[in-house]
């Protein structure tokens, strides 16, 4: 690890209950969801984290408990840092405090995991689907959420797929 | 070597109206432009001066629905895209006419998953479809030759 983000984790440490790990020099610090708020504050403020570069989650079903992974990428521009915030989240409506009071951009990026997977911001100013339909049910990038896989026509089941493939009318 | 210089002077041929009709339309079918992802590219290949289309009365591709007779799908419709498409093909005066051009546009491709539309004819109906992923320039224009040779062939006038 640097020494400048040593000196960050650090004060992050005393400051926050976290769990760090190091990847090839890359940093995530977990943090637990009642602390995101106040964490990210304290980043932004004092620790000059003053860009969000992205906002995402993973899920980790059914590997690990709790199964989702809200990552908050963040980027000190003045310092030349970055530093991974992760929040792990579970349940079966899970849900987050938003962070748009505080990186503006969080907005959208908000609105993709809700969309993509079904993880609510509470407080966010306009939490609606981005990308799929707006009448689209379920959530696409959950692991548990069925591929939409349609049978291939071949020659020899062509009949059979035919039949029930629905064509346009002109 | 027109029909005109077989014909001498006389100034007249005589044809079918069926046959005039659809010589019109298949000489000057605009198709509209409908570019969604790779497709468009050879698409576009299809129209520069190497191939040409506008060989075959297709110099102008619309951007407007309203003016064009051909919708050409290039490439993969997503769900979100699809009920677009069709409003687009609501919007283009008749007769009008579909390519499907690529693996995507025609059956859903690779992208065998919730995004993707299996296949535009679920959509709006397709005349033509043309397999490639993503089809050579080649491909496409034997696509619409083909479509040309469905037009010419076409009765509108009933036997009675």
């Amino acid at each position: 690890m640097e020494t400048v983000l040593q000196s960050v984790v650090q004060a992050l440490q005393e400051r926050f209950p976290l769990q760090i790990e190091e990847f090839r020099g890359e940093v995530h610090v977990l943090v637990s969801a009642e602390h995101l708020v106040g964490l990210l504050n304290y980043l932004k403020n004092d620790e000059s984290f003053e860009m969000l570069s992205t906002l995402t989650a993973v899920d980790y079903w059914p590997q690990q408990q709790p199964r989702f992974h809200v990552i908050y990428q963040l980027t000190s521009l003045k310092r030349n840092l970055s530093l991974q915030v992760r929040v792990p989240v579970g349940a079966m409506e899970p849900s987050l405090p938003t962070v748009t009071r505080i990186y503006a951009n969080a907005n959208w990026r908000e609105r993709e995991v809700w969309d993509m997977f079904g993880i609510r911001f509470e407080g966010h100013p306009d939490l609606r689907r981005i990308l799929m339909p707006a009448d689209w049910q379920g959530h696409p990038l959950r692991k548990d959420y069925p591929l939409g896989y349609e049978e291939p026509q071949f020659t020899f089941n062509f009949d059979e797929i035919n039949r029930r493939k629905p064509y346009a009318k002109e | 070597m027109g029909v005109e210089q077989k014909l001498g002077n006389m100034g007249v041929i005589t044809t079918t109206l069926e046959q005039a009709v659809n010589w019109a339309r298949t000489n000057a079918m605009w198709p509209m432009l409908f570019g969604l992802a790779c497709c468009a590219i050879e698409m576009m290949a299809a129209q520069a001066s190497n191939y040409d289309m506008s060989r075959f009365g297709m110099e102008l591709m619309r951007p407007s629905p309203r003016q064009s007779d051909l919708m050409i799908v290039a490439g993969r419709v997503s769900r979100k895209m699809a009920p677009v498409l069709r409003r687009l093909y609501d919007q283009m005066p008749e007769p009008k006419w579909v390519i499907a051009m690529g693996d995507c546009a025609s059956c859903g491709g690779v992208f065998n998953n919730y995004a993707i539309v299996q296949g535009v004819d679920e959509v709006v109906p397709v005349d033509v479809y043309v397999a490639g992923c993503p089809p050579r320039p080649e491909a496409l224009i034997h696509g619409i030759i083909t479509l040309h040779e469905k037009v010419r062939g076409e009765k509108f006038i009933r036997d009675r």
